[in-house]
């Protein structure tokens, strides 16, 4: 978002042009797989959709059409205006101008409960599931089965049941399990299941990869592929191009809150899609790897460290100027890991050692006073007080560590300066960071841990969340800190992150170390130390 | 607020990375901010005087200041994210108490205040240590409390107050400085909310405590992992709104005499005046000054009825009119700047 | 409750379903902490030559264990209502004062106050949902208004209600079981079907659990805080009738005076719902309502101080949520 203008190489993405061009364009590019000929209404069709939020517009005149039998991929960086559309499709908000079509009628939606009626279904990022009520019960919730005026429980766990066997044959899951004891795949199967359940003849999936692990990615496509089958028209919006190139017949590119286009996958290159997303050819080199002579003493040093029922047998050594990779799938215990470090849920067993000293770290106060840094990875609702300033949240480490009643942080320290190191993009230092973006909010965070002068700084997927233009940003302030003395942990489930940036990996699996791999190791040698299965390393 | 729609902007940004803002614009922001409970007691004052020119809002500031302290005291448990429902309660056990022990001798007055500021410094560390350590919602404890302490001190002095208060207890509810230019008379009460007032004005917005309060109320998770003793900041919260309703109880004592119904209501008219001060239950946002002119807000609302003539009952109604309305208001003015 | 030939999935499946219904897993403890205090209170009054009356208890919980059950519905939709203490006395006053001792006037004092009651609930829920007022700040504003508006209009007790009404609702008896009791479980059975068996009930969890959630699952989340805030209004309602009934004239203090407000919350998060929304059961409820008409038996049978029996509430009410935030924090770890 911050990448100064540039000289656009496309025609296509320049947001003034008129959108119709843009179509008959993309239709050309087409070719032979989208004749739209006669009779080949579209399932659904949205038409000059134009959306704002309090003047701001986020989306501006979007064409977007889905076939039956079709996956729709929808491709664009945070921000340009992916989930608001699909929030419009599913009646959580109203459009500001435009047309919606399903089966060539026209439909408007006041409630989602009407996008619901009409068979559109959405399985969005944040899983939708309330965690103390039965998987019966969330599946059919809003729309219980009756007998008289009561509820059918008997004929709403078996049709769950049914739904479920449909979605994942082998699966072990109840109708009357509690949500909460699920796992966060079996969660998602509920989440499909429930989808399935309107009867749905459009289907919007938004990032539904984000917490699985390449098996469940694989059993979920099969899924997707049996539902296109079926003859649902199926709306993918993911970041990860390589899913798109696999599942997806076409690709939506939106930009800015606009439709840059529509394309044809077969045909087309990752390389073109990123630059059509992103408005320049995304060439992210990672920042050179620290030299032998760059790396200093041991900073920090964990022997045989424990949590109960979590972690065992951890042994990590992070020097100054190092950079470690954690690596490994969703529940590993990468984020236990960091948690344990920084005193959130504390070792129970084993020794931690700072800069050769033994320490113990009980709670995020000790570990904050032996200068460790933790950027988590949700970082609203952890790493930031949205109701605040940026230089409030700048400073409220430094006045954590600071006497009650003292009216200045215990160092003098100017905020200016702190800002500036971290090249922070924002209106004022009065300015509540909830107005942020994400990029700008992962800066001020590390401003935080600046002002302390965090010498050990954990980061729990530093660019989550952040557009594809300010990750680099993020990944130069990390090589850069760690060229000044600081020792980094960095866990990350983006696999050219964590090669691009680390100087040595560490791989988790089960709550134990499995594996050390060099800078220089290969995406599927990481997946292979994961998942301890040589297949999946094959196929990834 | 123009800060959403400033985001594009920025976005497309240049050189300058972050600039403050001059003072005079943010002179105006906070004015912006705090304006609307300012402008009504200005205009409930006006209207009193229209109705009532001789009518001495000195007076109205002493009668006032009890209420005010309070909400002072309520706003950092407001801030912190909890709320205090045994103040009122508290004010009661205080006169109670203090009659009991100081029994018509004058002697004892030093004594009796050292132990109720002990008082206060129990019940409020108790409030701050059950809700954080605990967890039992503030709501919960706090409930609790307050039947401990109707409880407690009804056992202590037999269900009515027994003893009386001596003169010199009595003075700082009472008296006033005479003599003074302009005003004629300064209640000693004044004097007290204004210490009040600047001590807490200072302790929320000036100090490292104070920054921590405010993060601990929009974000207690955040905080905590940023080092903040969370625990410690809240309990504070609830250990100054406990002193702050021993010295309201203290100022009641003196000018409304001994009974107990002394306290009765007044956690929810502290709550009520923080509200329509701009606090917000929940948490993160609120500020000494207004809550402290949404007290007086409601001092004088009380008075302009009572110089319109209009039944006591009706304080009851307009007082419910005016807490929703104030946070009606307050919500939309939120939701429309998100 | 399901019909018959349905092949259940799991054998006993819909015997599980409705005991789970009965006793959420969630109140376990109350039930507990109910029968340690029934027991020590048998063996208190058992060395002074009494037992425990079970139903003189029952009867002295019918009052607040009817608001605490309307209380139950607005808490579970995360909500709450302070305004009922003044809604019992608006019910009980006007419905004394309307019927003035007439047997005739009996449908109208109870139609008048039942449309006052749903006006009140209507009210709350509306500015709750629409004016998004924090739901505390709105129903403690409605106390207020509603108290203005009684005191204006009365300052003492105002007309009676017949003997008729009073023997039908509150010292009447039918197969040998007394009215009140029969009342108190009337309501609480239909709110405990309410919440496990209709989709209102099942909304109200559901907006409890996470409004967005119920919201993007198609509930209509505003109608279903209006429809809790209507029926814990109603609940008030009744609770007022069945007073004026045991005391035949009604009168403004008697709802604040017996703090109704903040009792039936106590006795709700005693019983195990969480006030935050979305979890814990109306059985519960009548649990943490005769705890605390337990302890006022057992002070008043043993003739301890009266004031100490606030202690004890503060205290039990205190400990039980403690307990509760115990073992969440410990299934959490």
């Amino acid at each position: 978002m911050q990448s100064p203008p540039m000289a656009d190489p496309l025609p296509a993405s320049s947001g003034a042009s008129p959108p119709a061009p843009a179509t008959s364009e993309a239709e050309a590019a087409a070719g032979p797989a989208a004749p739209p000929g006669p009779g080949a209404e579209p399932l659904l069709r949205m038409q000059g959709i134009s959306k704002s939020f309090f003047g701001v517009p986020v989306l501006q005149d979007v064409d977007f059409d889905l076939r039956r039998g079709e996956v729709h991929a929808v491709l664009g960086e945070n921000g340009a205006g992916k989930s608001t559309l699909m929030k419009i499709l599913s009646g959580a908000y109203h459009p500001d101008a435009g047309t919606i079509q399903l089966d060539g009628v026209q439909v408007t939606f006041g409630h989602p409960r009407d996008a619901q009626r009409t068979g559109i279904s959405i399985i969005y990022q944040e899983f939708n599931l309330l965690p103390e009520r039965t998987v019966a019960q969330n599946i059919f919730l809003g729309r219980e089965p009756l007998r008289g005026p009561l509820v059918d429980e008997g004929a709403m766990e078996r049709d769950t049941a049914a739904l479920i066997a449909q979605v994942d044959p082998k699966g072990v899951i109840r109708p009357d399990q509690l949500v909460k004891r699920l796992s966060l795949a079996q969660q998602q199967t509920v989440e499909i299941a429930k989808a399935l359940s309107f009867d749905a003849r459009v289907l919007v999936m938004d990032e539904p990869t984000a917490a699985l692990s390449p098996h469940e990615v694989a059993a979920l496509f099969e899924r997707v592929r049996f539902l296109r089958k079926q003859g649902l028209g199926i709306i993918y919006i993911s970041h990860r191009l390589r899913e798109i190139f696999e599942l997806a017949q076409r690709v939506t590119v939106l930009k800015d809150g606009r439709r840059v286009t529509t394309l044809d996958v077969e045909g087309s290159t990752t390389g073109q899609l990123v630059r059509l997303m992103v408005g320049r050819e995304l060439e992210h080199y990672f920042p050179a790897h620290a030299t032998p002579a760059e790396l200093g003493d041991v900073r920090l040093r964990v022997r045989d460290g424990s949590v109960t029922n979590r972690l065992t047998g951890i042994d990590l050594e992070v020097r100054a100027g190092e950079i470690v990779g954690i690596g490994g799938l969703a529940g590993s215990g990468r984020t236990g890991l960091a948690q344990a470090l920084f005193g959130v849920r504390p070792f129970n067993g084993g020794s931690v050692e700072v800069d050769g000293k033994p320490v113990r770290i009980g709670g995020p106060r000790t570990a904050v006073r032996r200068s460790m840094g933790f950027l988590t990875e949700d970082r609203k609702a952890e790493g930031l007080v949205l109701t605040l300033s940026v230089q409030d949240n700048s400073l409220l480490a430094l006045r954590g560590l600071g006497r009650l009643l003292r009216g200045r942080p215990p160092v003098p320290i100017s905020v200016h300066d702190l800002v500036r190191g971290v090249d922070l993009r924002a209106a004022s230092l009065e300015q509540e960071v909830r107005y942020l973006s994400g990029g700008n909010q992962q800066k001020v965070v590390l401003a935080k841990w600046l002002a302390v002068r965090s010498r050990v700084l954990i980061f729990d997927e530093p660019t989550r969340g952040i557009d594809v233009g300010a990750k680099a940003g993020i990944h130069e302030l990390m090589r850069e800190l760690a060229r000044q003395g600081a020792a980094i942990l960095m866990i990350s489930s983006e696999l050219p992150e964590l090669i691009g940036m680390s100087d040595r990996i560490v791989v988790m699996r089960n709550g134990s170390i499995a594996g050390e791999l060099p800078a220089s190791a290969t995406e599927a040698q990481v997946m292979f130390v994961a998942t301890g299965e040589k297949e999946t390393a094959a196929a990834a | 607020m123009s800060a959403a729609a400033s985001e594009p902007a920025m976005a497309a940004g240049s050189a300058p990375t972050v600039v403050d803002l001059p003072v005079r614009e943010r002179l105006w922001r906070s004015l912006r901010s705090a304006g609307p409970i300012f402008l009504v007691l200005a205009a409930l004052i006006v209207a009193i005087y229209a109705k009532q020119p001789h009518y001495n809002f000195v007076s109205m500031l002493k009668s006032g200041a009890p209420l005010a302290i309070l909400a002072a005291g309520q706003l950092f448990v407001i801030v912190s994210g909890e709320v205090d429902l045994s103040v009122g309660s508290l004010i009661t056990v205080t006169v109670s108490l203090a009659a009991s022990i100081i029994k018509g001798d004058p002697g004892l007055m030093l004594a009796t205040m050292g132990i109720l500021v002990l008082l206060g410094l129990g019940v409020g560390l108790i409030n701050g240590v059950v809700t954080t350590r605990l967890g039992v919602p503030s709501f919960v404890t706090t409930l609790g409390m307050l039947l401990i302490l109707v409880g407690a001190i009804g056992y202590i002095t037999g269900g009515s107050p027994i003893g009386n208060l001596t003169d010199n207890f009595r003075v700082f509810g009472r008296e006033s400085f005479n003599g003074v230019p302009i005003i004629g008379q300064l209640p000693f009460s004044v004097v007290i909310l204004a210490v009040v007032a600047g001590l807490t004005w200072w302790l929320m917005h000036r100090t490292n405590y104070g920054r921590q309060l405010f993060a601990v109320g929009g974000n207690a998770r955040a905080a905590e992992l940023a080092g903040v003793n969370v625990a410690v900041v809240r309990t504070i919260a609830f250990v100054l709104s406990a002193l702050a309703a021993v010295l309201a109880g203290i100022l009641l004592g003196g000018f409304a005499g001994v009974s107990a119904q002394v306290g009765k209501g007044f956690e929810f008219q502290a709550i009520t005046a923080v509200v329509i001060g701009g606090g917000v239950l929940g948490g993160g946002r609120g500020s000494v000054a207004t809550a402290i002119a949404g007290a007086l807000t409601l001092q004088a609302l009380f008075v302009l009825l009572n110089v319109l003539g209009q039944p006591q009952p009706i304080r009851d109604t307009v007082q419910g009119l005016i807490v929703i309305g104030a946070v009606a208001y307050a919500s939309y003015r939120l939701r429309r700047s998100r | 409750m399901t019909a018959p030939g349905v092949p259940a999935p799991r054998p006993f499946a819909r015997l599980e379903r409705t005991a789970r219904g009965l006793l959420s897993a969630n109140a376990a403890p109350v039930f507990v902490v109910l029968i340690v205090i029934y027991a020590v209170a048998s063996l208190m009054l058992s060395r002074t030559g009494q037992g425990i009356d079970v139903s003189s208890v029952l009867v002295r919980s019918v009052g607040l264990g009817i608001v605490a059950a309307g209380q139950t519905l607005v808490i579970l939709a995360g909500s709450i209502d302070l305004s009922v203490a003044f809604l019992i006395s608006v019910s009980a006053t006007y419905a004394s004062f309307i019927m003035q001792g007439d047997p005739t006037k009996q449908v109208l004092g109870v139609g008048v106050v039942v449309v006052i009651g749903l006006l009140v609930g209507l009210v709350n829920g509306l500015v709750i949902t629409k004016l998004h007022v924090n739901a505390f700040i709105a129903t403690l504003g409605m106390g207020f208004i509603l108290s203005g508006v009684l005191n204006a209009s009365f300052n003492d007790f105002a007309g009676a209600v017949p003997p008729e009404f009073q023997d039908a609702v509150a010292y009447g008896s039918i197969g040998g079981v007394a009215t009140p009791i029969l009342l108190l479980l009337l309501v609480f059975t239909l709110v405990w079907v309410l919440l496990r068996f209709t989709p209102l009930g099942h909304h109200i969890y559901a907006v409890g659990g996470s409004a967005e959630t119920a919201r993007l699952s198609g509930v209509r989340s505003d109608r279903t805080v209006i429809a809790a805030h209507v029926l814990c209004s109603l609940a008030a309602v009744i609770a007022g009738l069945f007073i004026v009934a045991r005391i035949r004239a009604g009168a403004p203090w008697i709802g604040p005076d017996s703090h109704y407000d903040l009792e039936s919350i106590a006795a709700v998060v005693v019983g195990g719902t969480a006030l935050s929304g979305g979890r814990g059961g109306v059985w519960g409820t009548l649990a943490g309502v005769v705890i605390l008409a337990i302890l006022d038996s057992i002070f008043n049978s043993l003739q301890l101080n009266e004031f100490l029996q606030n202690v004890a509430r503060g205290v039990i009410i205190i400990g039980a949520v403690g307990i509760y935030a115990y073992r969440e924090r410990r299934v959490l770890r």
